[in-house]
């Protein structure tokens, strides 16, 4: 018998209808991977199988061990809460209480659920951070979540979450706010204690390289609708439905022109330096400095491309930021020859032309409260003065065309508009137009794709690798993402810690084993 | 890629303002307000003691912006003509000529001395909502008052807003040494005891509607620079303002262009509110005594009446529901402004 069956389920908000029939079924001990973009309703899917959205209006039937979960009263549904069907959320970070510690947290699950003291309680929470690995147990379990790395509060969100001996656990997107070399731990910590308990999983996730590695079956969703499900190597290698094979085509092919010869950018001995408050008495006198960027060397050819990769905290953004002046740094920078210290106001904003930046959220990088055409046209109006109206709104619209905003012809009519009426893509192409109307010879790209969807991440990525011939564009390109780099850069830099631990060309330093683990498909029998 | 809606384009003030306009209790109160501010403005239309046009002996008159002895229309005196006057009234009532008065026939200084009853007088055809202690008419002092409270409280405003949104904003964009010292300013200056500044200069200055405008405002910034710093703060290290640092942006212009637009929710929000508070100090001031000058018709002198002749129901109360109306609509317009404001809900209408 399934442990959990799901049919005909309707969710909607106020009218809306966010998940239109979705069925399925995970049996004991499974592990059901469903995939979707973001919007897709598959959060709103798997918890509306707990009933945990008080706005949201119910159809359909979810059985869980024969029971009608959209039946139960509100003493039968607390106790399947927690006690039978339990949830780890994607930020661990805002889903531990930060006032509490974390052993306080796991025992109050105990205490509700299965009615210990404190002492059992205790000891209890102290066995299950112990099962997830969390080094030294007995003190952790006094801990707060700040005083946790991202791993260990994601542990300690296991630990929470399977205290009670669950027989389904739904894990949303669990390891998207880790580290790439964190998510693997994670994964096969969730796999063992699976096969241990005999505990299903819902796995909700849009990366596909994790649902190679995890899952049994896959279910896949598309705006509300479940379009195909089936075991994992029928739908990775004969998908049926055209949106289960465009999500698989997204993963981004190696598309790198040849770069030319020269040096637009050079840095030598880079270095970013925070001022910290110095603890107690001391920090009324003085600030101490945390070092972002401990000296990295590089230069940059025209139409090449360096990717320089790192975990969050590696001080990559920070040399981003230093390359573009935004912030001060010590050691060299020199952009097409010119040095950014040493030159004035005016000859700072000169050189601010040849270097452009796109950032990671188009929703934060475009001000909502300008127009398209005040957006785009502003960099314009700062270098190009002399520009007529008509000359202006005839080079914002060939920038909008040159990123593929619209069809031509079709761009006059989005000048208008204002940021909110746009898509994630279409904004990130805003901005990528708002960086290229001043004909820039380098652009930082900071994350440019890392907050779009899969299938919209391959279309921008496609676009900068055409403009990037087109113009013979330099990019510095920040990542965490290991598919993104393979697929554009031609050299990469990794950092540490501030500091640059490997450099070299793209092909020698992708084939580290530490990318490599994620990323290679390995099915699990 | 899907297109956009084949709407006109609608910035996000304009779709703010529709939120509000959905709102009817908070729309209404606005018109309500405005209605009644428009009507006090041409207050000397509405209740004067000078006819708005007169007709007499083959020759027209406009008293309303003339000064007429009363020898004009065939009285005895050189002196300038009191309409109230029975003698007077014979004379433009006589074939021939006519004048036509504002609805209300006391200007807020006239002293009624034809009143039958002993001052202060309880509502009449004369005084429909009575007389206050010197024989004005309430209605006319409620009127001019309330014109005076609305104007004031605008004044206060539109100072209290430009100098505190130009403060925080300076504050809140260059961060670091500038905000601590400017930060440290405010301390100081918010650490004055009001109250006590507004008696000392009170008795070193004369009294002033011009004067209390200022104290009030010098202290009313406060908060507005408070908001408008938070938010700068936080819009100062987005991504747009970068991208337009990136690309060589003057600091004056990323400031009004860039990041004021989207710092000015709170403060709009705010401007009811800081109107209604506006009203609310210059009534205590002036129920102190604090006030505006002596003979000005303020709301927070009628109190003080009230509270003196507590027997004359009418003037308190009349005070307090004109008070109590003009505050309500105001803060039933700054709740709907602070929905139609509202951040989540500008993401809720887009959410997928």
């Amino acid at each position: 018998m399934n442990l959990l069956e799901v049919q005909d389920l309707c969710v909607s908000f106020g009218g809306r209808r966010v998940v239109d029939r979705v069925s399925f079924a995970i049996a004991p001990g499974e592990k059901l991977a469903l995939v979707g973009e973001s919007g897709s309703g598959k959060t709103v899917t798997a918890l509306a199988t707990l009933r945990l959205q008080t706005a949201a209006r119910l159809e359909g039937s979810v059985r869980f061990q024969g029971r009608e979960v959209l039946a139960m009263g509100p003493a039968e549904l607390q106790a399947l809460r927690g006690n039978e069907i339990a949830v780890i959320f994607q930020e661990p970070m805002t889903a531990l209480n930060p006032v509490m510690t974390i052993g306080a947290q796991i025992m109050e699950a105990l205490q509700l659920h299965k009615g210990l003291n404190r002492g059992l309680a205790r000891e209890q929470a102290i066995a299950a951070l112990a099962r997830v690995e969390v080094a030294e147990p007995e003190r952790r379990v006094d801990s707060f979540p700040h005083q946790l790395s991202g791993g260990q509060r994601q542990r300690a969100m296991i630990a929470m979450a399977l205290a009670c001996d669950p027989k389904l656990l739904i894990a949303d997107e669990p390891t998207t706010a880790l580290d790439v070399s964190i998510r693997l731990q994670i994964l096969d910590l969730l796999d063992q204690i699976r096969r241990e308990r005999g505990l299903a999983v819902l796995m909700i996730t849009h990366d596909l390289n994790l649902v190679r590695r995890f899952a049994d079956r896959v279910a896949v969703m598309e705006q509300g609708v479940l379009v195909e499900q089936g075991d994992l190597r029928q739908v990775m290698e004969a998908p049926v439905h055209p949106y289960t094979r465009k999500l698989i085509d997204s993963r981004c092919e190696r598309d790198v022109g040849v770069p030319g010869v020269g040096c637009v950018l050079a840095g030598r001995g880079v270095r970013v330096d925070y001022p910290v408050p110095r603890p107690g008495l001391r920090g009324w006198f003085g600030k101490g400095s945390f070092t972002a960027v401990a000296g990295a060397d590089f230069t940059l050819a025209p139409g090449e491309t360096l990717g320089v990769v790192g975990e969050s905290g590696s001080g990559k953004t920070s040399l981003a930021l230093a390359l573009l002046d935004l912030t001060a740094a010590g050691g060299e920078i020199e952009v097409a020859g010119q040095a950014w210290a040493g030159l004035g106001k005016d000859g700072r904003r000169g050189l601010r032309r040849r270097i452009q930046v796109v950032f990671q959220d188009p929703f934060s990088s475009l001000s909502p409260r300008m127009t398209v055409e005040q957006i785009v046209g502003e960099g314009l109006q700062i270098h190009e003065p002399g520009l007529d109206p008509a000359q202006r709104r005839l080079r914002i619209v060939a920038a909008l065309e040159d990123v593929g905003l619209a069809e031509k012809g079709d761009v006059g009519q989005l000048l208008d508009r204002y940021p909110h009426e746009f898509s994630g893509g279409q904004r990130q192409r805003i901005a990528i137009a708002r960086a290229l109307i001043v004909r820039p010879e380098i652009v930082v790209l900071d994350e440019p794709t890392s907050s779009l969807d899969v299938t919209i991440q391959k279309q921008v990525l496609q676009l900068l690798a055409q403009l990037q011939r087109r113009h013979g564009l330099s990019y510095v390109l920040v990542t965490h993402d290991i598919d993104v780099v393979r697929a554009m850069a031609h050299r990469v830099m990794v950092m540490k810690d501030g500091r640059v631990v490997r450099s070299g060309p793209a092909e020698q330093i992708l084939t580290d084993r530490l990318w490599e683990d994620l990323d290679e498909p390995s099915i699990h029998p | 890629m899907p297109t956009p809606a084949a709407a006109s384009p609608q910035g996000p003030w304009r779709r703010a303002w529709r939120r509000f306009r959905g709102n009817r209790l908070g729309y209404r109160s606005l018109q309500a307000f405005l209605v009644l501010t428009l009507l006090s403005l041409f207050a000397e239309v509405l209740s004067n003691d000078k006819p708005l046009l007169v007709r007499c002996n083959g020759h027209w008159y406009v008293p309303i912006v003339q000064t007429l002895p009363e020898t004009t229309f065939g009285g005895d005196f050189h002196t300038a003509t009191d309409y109230l006057d029975p003698f007077i009234r014979d004379l433009l009532a006589r074939p021939g000529n006519f004048a036509i008065f504002p609805p209300n026939r006391y200007h807020h200084s006239t002293i009624n001395y034809f009143s039958r009853e002993p001052d202060p007088a309880p509502p009449s055809r004369q005084n429909w909502l009575g007389t206050d202690d010197r024989g004005r008419d309430l209605l006319a002092r409620l009127l001019y008052g309330f014109r005076l409270s609305v104007l004031f409280a605008l004044a206060v405003t539109v100072v209290t807003t430009l100098f505190g949104v130009l403060y925080g904003a300076i504050q809140g964009y260059f961060a670091g040494w500038t905000d601590i010292s400017m930060e440290r300013f405010v301390e100081v200056w918010g650490a004055m005891p009001t109250l006590y500044l507004l008696i000392i200069f009170s008795a070193f200055f004369a009294p002033s509607v011009g004067l209390l405008v200022t104290l009030i405002s010098a202290f009313g910034w406060l908060g507005i620079a408070a908001y408008v710093r938070a938010e700068f703060l936080k819009n100062r290290s987005l991504d747009y303002v970068r991208a337009a640092k990136a690309l060589g942006q003057r600091d004056r212009v990323i400031i009004f262009r860039h990041v004021l637009p989207n710092c000015m929710t709170p403060v709009i929000t705010l401007i009811p509110f800081e109107m209604a508070g506006a009203i609310g100090a210059l009534t205590s001031l002036d129920f102190l005594g604090l006030g505006v000058p002596e003979g000005t018709p303020s709301l927070g002198e009628l109190l003080a009446q009230g509270k003196n002749n507590l027997d004359a129901w009418w003037i308190s109360l009349a005070t307090f529901t004109v008070l109590v109306v003009t505050l309500v609509l105001l803060i039933l317009v700054g709740d709907a402004l602070r929905d139609a404001l509202d951040p989540r809900k500008e993401i809720t209408g887009e959410a997928p």
